[in-house]
């Protein structure tokens, strides 16, 4: 990837091998509750992270942060070189692009079968129909959906419908995967399937950042562990394991 | 923009009408319903206003002169009037031709009995006035030139028409002050159910990258579509409905006819076909605007 400094875009280069990177984040919202408190957490480039924590530790604030649907109070925060605090609003489709996302509740467009669903990601980056027509297909095979291209969402299972937003997530080949309880709805022979898929992705260099609540799935995995409680990051370990809330 | 983004764009919208048939059905009835109201009070109106203006066009003043007059002062006074903004046509009537016609509206068989002109000297200018509510102010000017003998108006006629006029442009002002209340009101209600209905949709578009352009051109042609089709309904039952309603008054009040002069559905139509579409158009390019402008900052 380029990290070097883009005026235009507000790209500033860091550490070379840094992909994420929060300085002293803060973020309270309008009621004057704190979501975070001087968040310190760096993230280089092909990691696969889990963040654990409860409801009201701050992780989905965390993941809008990084997609720049909130704003940071105070602090400093950097995802691909983007200075998040000051990046355009007209900049935001184009960094957004770079990352692939995938929600606890699909948010697959209802009305449009499995392959539309994934080709739609490729029309707002504006590929042509040859290459859409060559995409689509094989991110469909790589995530096992390739004979259901035709369904609708509702006539898929969780698990599949958890695929095909991988896959929307993954055509763009985005340089980042988030993944906000991408288990939370799924049966544990599903919730395996995807966290599989979700490791052959980061073994082909995206970094992955997991938000999850799911103990067994963070304990057999043995990657790195970011537990977050009441908006501050209380352990950070390599290999790390779910810290149950006391 | 890629000429294939283009296209899917535009199907997109094409496409969306029939997504959410609810909201779409919802927001036709809307704009249809203020259309056809504001149609069939132009519709109205303006048929009231043809009908007051051939009114006043048939509101003349008479100007009668001193006896002896040189007929050149005559030419002069007649160049004097036809001068005057307010004065749409000015006619010399001989004393020969007001005998005419006197004894064609009044007399017809009785007036073999006259063998002179008993309207001798009684040769005179027929104004006519663009505007009846400059009546008092030409004829005190009328009035005031040396060689005019007499000046005949109708005072009556030309004040009422006066206070129809006025009455009209209020009436006017205020149903369409209602209108557009009335518009914006249930337009803002239906564009509440879309929001609902978008939301989750255009949450999902931002967050995989698209620029609110991407997001924002689909609804806007589904939503100039919605105003097209909901303009071009009413305009539809308006045209079969004056067709109609002309026919029978034609019918019925054959004699109404004769007095007053009504508007062909043409002559309507000239007017309303390209202003129904456009506020239809444009009412359904803002409401998408303002729609989905509300979740662009995601």
């Amino acid at each position: 990837m380029d990290m070097s400094v883009n005026k235009k875009s507000k790209k500033t280069a860091t550490d070379s091998n840094e992909i994420i990177s929060l300085n002293n984040v803060s973020k309270a919202y309008s009621t004057g509750a704190p979501a975070l408190k001087d968040i310190d957490l760096h993230i280089n480039k092909g990691e696969f992270v889990f963040i654990v924590g409860d409801s009201g530790s701050g992780k989905s604030t965390l993941i809008k942060l990084l997609l720049r649907e909130l704003t940071i109070t105070s602090g400093e925060i950097r995802v691909m070189g983007y200075d998040l605090t000051r990046i355009r609003h007209r900049k935001i489709p184009k960094f957004r692009r770079n990352i692939g996302i995938v929600f606890q509740d699909f948010r697959l467009l209802k009305d449009r079968n499995v392959y539309e669903n994934v080709a739609f990601a490729q029309r707002i980056i504006q590929k042509s129909n040859k290459e859409i027509r060559k995409n689509v297909p094989s991110i469909l095979a790589t995530v096992g959906l390739a004979g259901k291209y035709k369904a609708k969402p509702k006539q898929l299972s969780g698990g599949e419908q958890q695929r095909v937003a991988l896959a929307r997530a993954l055509v763009n080949k985005p340089a980042i995967l988030l993944a906000d309880e991408p288990t939370g709805n799924l049966d544990p022979k599903n919730s395996w399937e995807i966290m599989k898929l979700l490791e052959q992705i980061n073994e082909n260099g995206t970094t992955v950042l997991v938000v999850t609540h799911n103990r067994e799935v963070v304990n057999s995995m043995q990657k790195r562990v970011v537990t977050l409680k009441k908006g501050v990051i209380v352990s950070d370990e390599e290999k790390g394991g779910y810290i149950d809330e006391d | 923009m890629r000429i294939n983004t283009l296209f899917y764009t535009i199907r997109q919208g094409f496409r969306n009408i029939f997504r959410n048939k609810l909201f779409t059905l919802a927001s036709i009835a809307t704009i249809s319903s203020c259309l056809f109201l504001f149609g069939l009070f132009y519709a109205i109106i303006t048929n009231f206003q043809s009908v007051v203006k051939n009114a006043e066009q048939n509101i003349g003043v008479s100007v009668f002169f001193d006896e002896e007059l040189e007929d050149s002062r005559i030419e002069e006074i007649g160049r004097m009037i036809s001068k005057r903004t307010e004065v749409a046509s000015i006619h010399f009537v001989t004393a020969d031709e007001a005998w005419e016609s006197f004894k064609t509206d009044y007399l017809r068989e009785y007036a073999d009995g006259f063998t002179e002109n008993p309207l001798e000297g009684s040769e005179h200018y027929e104004i006519y006035l663009s505007d009846v509510s400059m009546q008092s102010a030409l004829v005190t000017y009328l009035e005031s030139i040396s060689g005019v003998r007499k000046v005949n108006r109708s005072e009556i006629t030309a004040t009422t028409l006066t206070g129809v006029n006025a009455l009209i442009a209020y009436v006017s002002v205020g149903i369409i002050i209602i209108l557009l209340a009335v518009s914006i009101f249930l337009i803002s209600n239906t564009v509440t159910i879309g929001i609902s209905v978008r939301k989750e949709e255009i949450n999902i578009m931002k967050y995989i990258g698209a620029t609110d352009f991407f997001v924002r051109s689909p609804f806007v042609i589904e939503g100039m579509l919605i105003g097209l089709i909901g303009a071009a309904i009413p305009l539809g039952l308006i045209y079969v409905l004056y067709n109609v309603v002309m026919e029978y008054i034609l019918e019925r009040f054959a004699v109404l006819t004769r007095l007053l002069s009504f508007l062909t559905v043409q002559e309507i139509f000239n007017v309303l076909l390209p202003v129904s579409l456009g506020i239809g158009v444009g009412i359904g390019f803002l409401g998408s605007i303002v729609t989905v402008r509300k979740h662009l900052r995601v």
